[in-house]
């Protein structure tokens, strides 16, 4: 750890900032772990939602309800802010900590692009009588892309604290984990939104 | 709303004593109060003994409740404790015996010495860990704060749906269960990572993997159980309190809900919960009996193995708990086979144990006596647990007498058995003096026949018919006897744990200085002073084999070959935050259990803004220079 640290201030930024010290290490494999804990949350929400769907009562079924073009322009634009938060990561190798700012202030803006739209599909479903207490396939939805909902509001707010650090300190080997880590994220909520795109919304409109 | 106000206001008088806003003298006395070091310390010993404080804490909670119980169930249609009231108070002795006294206790001695077994100075993360403690702590204290208000949890540990959902359970008592448990389960979930990040990166030089002690490994594999098994809990908590909070239908027929779905959850959190609270007691017997043998461990490789092997396993068992729902022949077969198949591992570890003993110099200290109790109790707590896995047998014995003597056996005979053995062991090198074996003695000799005498007549009244989690039974169908004997037996342990209690205190005050290797020991911990220095390792140690400290005993040397040279050593500095966020998980929590959506927010915003200080904190911390104190010694 010692050594590391003098290497680090002798040479200028390693080549993995991130990786750098053993704090940086810690943190990505203790969030590569928290990842996989969060698989397993979602794998049990996923369950339920299977176990549940097809309880819609007097409600809307899931085949009746889901409109491709807008669950397909929301999917388009999370998987482009998996890009773009790349682009940040790439750009702090490169030890560009604006141009790093730059790409992760856009990945945040798709996000909220892509919440803006979840709400309006939410607000429109509730019309239809598909609301979190309607029925179990109601219930079951709402907690699976709620959460997952919960999760990017959460990463916007958490990568536009880390584009304020970024400002204000730079890319050092203090701050890179954390710029890694918060891509990690981003990744890992754009990997569950492609599962959600495969099992409720492509094979419900299937039905 | 004027709540909200008085909750701000006397948020924001913390926040201005805290940063020495409003009175900094008054600062100052906060700061050097002894309270205030064990609130804001990251030293994992330190929150090693904060866990084993608090898990003895909820042991004698948990404790009075089943002496109550007994009591009730002492004689035919006793009155004393009828009917809900007696409802609370198993469903709480099982909650808190199973989230707040098994586990934490275990994370007491994990915590203090998993690190120094590995070489370390600290865990991965300082910060979580003190965290990992007081989300524990405040969620046990809201779960049991039900008992002043408003009434506990009364659906069993379990909590089934229908029994536990508005209609069956009407007071506020399960949301104390849900809300409770689930931030006593992140607490545990972050620890989990914790453990398991320390273990892969932070061993010292040397010490590969399979020179881990079985401590370690046991605690790495339980680490990992927890990872997969804690988050289901939590979407099944999630589920619940959604439930009976906003009237949704996850698990209400008459909304096309399923009351499966917990069971299923539950379970699949709770069958590795088994495995998750006996793996670190297999580890403690592991060094023990290897210590006190004065020989190396029976068959190190196959123990680790077996150790992998059960973790794995535990996953595909859960069924073996539902076998009476009807999930058919083939889920019941399959799953009754998957649990069979546990008892190969576990049994290599018992031959094992027993090699390992063959032949050994045995020394019977107190730690050694109950690692030897705990072999004879854990094989009849096996037995009975692969019956209940025939599946045929088990539609006799679900829901009787004859399941609660199983898992008493198990989860006592395993768990219990090895904290204490633990606690023994590791006493010394925790708080630098030595217990008295004399009266460890009369501890044994009662707490341990006492357990058998209370459990072993239950296994009968289970055959004879009497069901668990009922309050009375009628005099005249042969249950009678067994009852007595059952009460008295807890009578028994009562008294051998007030032996220990009143040894603890004799230590503490009056015990004699331990030395750093009081029993002789193999592993690294027995190669530093008791208690370890604030750093642990003034150089960090070089590890050449197995049991390394006894080998450089053998060697003649009088301590470990350092790894690096003399230097300043890096510490995390102490924080305030892990307790402010669990104080807002704590109003969080409060406010959902009285369905105010508006505190229940208010407390995670709390949660928040600490997590954000946290981020933009730029924690430096402080060097040590050992040069000095170790030219010293
Ligand atoms: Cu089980």
């Amino acid at each position: 750890m010692r050594i590391e640290e003098e290497t680090s201030t002798v040479a200028g930024l390693p080549a993995e900032p991130e990786k750098a010290t053993l704090e940086g290490k810690n943190k990505i494999l203790g969030f590569w772990l928290f990842i996989a804990a969060e698989t397993t949350l979602f794998a049990t929400m996923f369950g339920t939602y299977l176990a549940l769907k097809g309880e819609s009562l007097a409600g809307p079924t899931p085949g009746e309800l889901y409109s491709l073009p807008m669950v397909a322009a929301a999917t388009l634009i999370l998987l482009t802010s998996s890009l773009t938060s790349v682009l940040a990561i790439m750009a702090m190798h490169r030890n560009d900590a604006p141009g790093m700012i730059r790409w992760f202030g856009i990945t945040i803006l798709l996000g909220v692009a892509f919440l803006g739209l979840e709400a309006y599909e939410f607000y429109e479903y509730v019309h239809e009588g598909h609301t979190f207490t309607s029925s179990a396939f109601g219930s079951s939805f709402y907690l699976l892309l709620g959460t997952h909902g919960s999760h990017v509001l959460y990463g916007v707010f958490w990568i536009l604290a880390l584009m304020i650090q970024g400002r204000q300190r730079g890319i050092t080997v203090q701050t890179a984990p954390k710029f890694y880590v918060a891509s990690l994220y981003w990744h890992f909520v754009d990997v569950v939104w492609v599962f959600i795109f495969t099992v409720v919304y492509l094979m419900g409109m299937m039905e | 709303m004027a709540t909200i106000i008085i909750l701000i206001v006397f948020g924001l008088f913390l926040a201005a004593i805290l940063t020495g806003g409003y009175n900094k003298k008054y600062l100052e006395r906060v700061q050097q109060n002894w309270l205030w070091e064990w609130i804001t310390t990251v030293d994992h010993k330190k929150i090693g003994v904060l866990y084993l404080t608090a898990g003895g804490f909820f042991f004698t909670v948990g404790g009075l409740e089943a002496l109550l119980i007994r009591l009730q169930l002492m004689f035919p249609d006793n009155r004393f404790i009828v009917g809900d009231q007696y409802n609370q108070l198993m469903s709480m002795h099982g909650t808190t015996m199973i989230f707040l006294v098994a586990l934490p206790l275990l994370f007491g001695l994990m915590n203090v010495i998993v690190p120094l077994q590995i070489g370390a100075r600290d865990v991965a993360f300082p910060f979580l860990n003190s965290l990992g403690f007081w989300l524990y702590f405040s969620g046990g204290l809201l779960l049991n704060l039900s008992w002043l208000f408003g009434g506990a949890p009364d659906a069993g540990w379990t909590s089934y749906a229908t029994l536990a959902l508005n209609e069956f359970s009407p007071g506020p008592g399960v949301n104390y269960y849900v809300l409770g448990l689930q931030i006593a389960g992140i607490g545990t979930l972050i620890s989990g990572i914790n453990f398991l990040v320390t273990i892969i990166n932070m061993r010292a030089p040397g010490m590969s993997y399979l020179r881990m002690p079985l401590f370690t490994w046991t605690t790495f594999v339980t680490s990992a159980l927890i990872l997969f098994a804690f988050p289901p809990l939590t979407a099944g908590l999630f589920m619940m309190m959604f439930e009976r909070l906003f009237d949704t239908n996850f698990f209400t027929t008459h909304g096309g809900g399923n009351v499966t779905i917990w069971q299923h959850i539950f379970w699949i959190f709770g069958h590795p919960e088994v495995y998750i609270l006996v793996l670190p007691a297999f580890g403690v017997f592991s060094e023990v009996i290897s210590t006190f043998s004065r020989k190396r461990l029976f068959g190190y490789n196959s123990m680790v193995f077996a150790v992998v092997l059960i973790g794995f396993l535990g996953f595909m068992v859960w069924v073996h708990h539902m076998f009476t729902v009807g999930l058919g022949p083939v889920a019941n077969t399959i799953f009754a086979v998957a649990t069979m198949a546990i008892a190969v591992p576990t049994g290599i570890k018992v031959f094992n144990w027993l090699a390992t003993m063959w032949g050994g110099s045995l020394r019977f200290t107190t730690a050694m006596l109950y690692a030897a109790g705990f072999i004879v109790m854990f094989v009849i707590g096996g037995v009975t647990g692969v019956m209940l896995g025939v599946v045929p047998a088990d539609w006799q014995f679900h829901d009787t007498y004859f399941v609660v003597a199983h898992f008493h056996y198990v989860i006592i005979g395993g768990t219990l058995l090895g904290i204490l053995a633990g606690v023994y062991y590791w006493w010394p090198k925790i708080f630098g003096r030595m217990l008295s074996e004399k009266w460890g003695r009369w501890n044994f000799w009662f707490f341990y026949p006492g357990v058998h005498l209370t459990f072993f007549p239950q296994h009968f009244l289970g055959l004879y018919g009497m069901p668990r989690r009922v309050f009375t039974y009628p005099s005249g169908y042969g249950l009678e006897l067994n009852n007595l004997l059952s009460s008295l037996g807890t009578i028994l342990m009562t008294i051998g744990l007030l032996f220990f209690l009143y040894n603890a205190v004799w230590s503490l005050t009056k015990g004699p200085r331990a030395e750093s290797d009081p029993w002789d020991g193999r592993t690294l911990e027995w190669a530093i002073s008791s208690p370890p220095p604030e750093y642990n390792f003034a150089q960090l140690p070089k590890i050449r084999s197995l049991d390394p400290w006894w080998a450089e005993k053998r060697e003649g040397n009088r301590g470990m070959q350092p790894a690096e040279p003399l230097g300043p050593i890096h510490m995390p500095s102490s924080t305030y935050l892990p307790f402010v966020m669990a104080i807002g998980f704590f109003i969080s929590g409060i406010g959902f259990v009285f369905h105010s959506v508006r505190v229940g927010v208010l407390g995670l915003l709390i949660v928040i803004v600490t997590l954000f200080i946290r981020s933009f904190q730029e924690d430096e911390g402080f060097h040590i220079h050992p040069e000095e104190e170790v030219k010293g010694t």
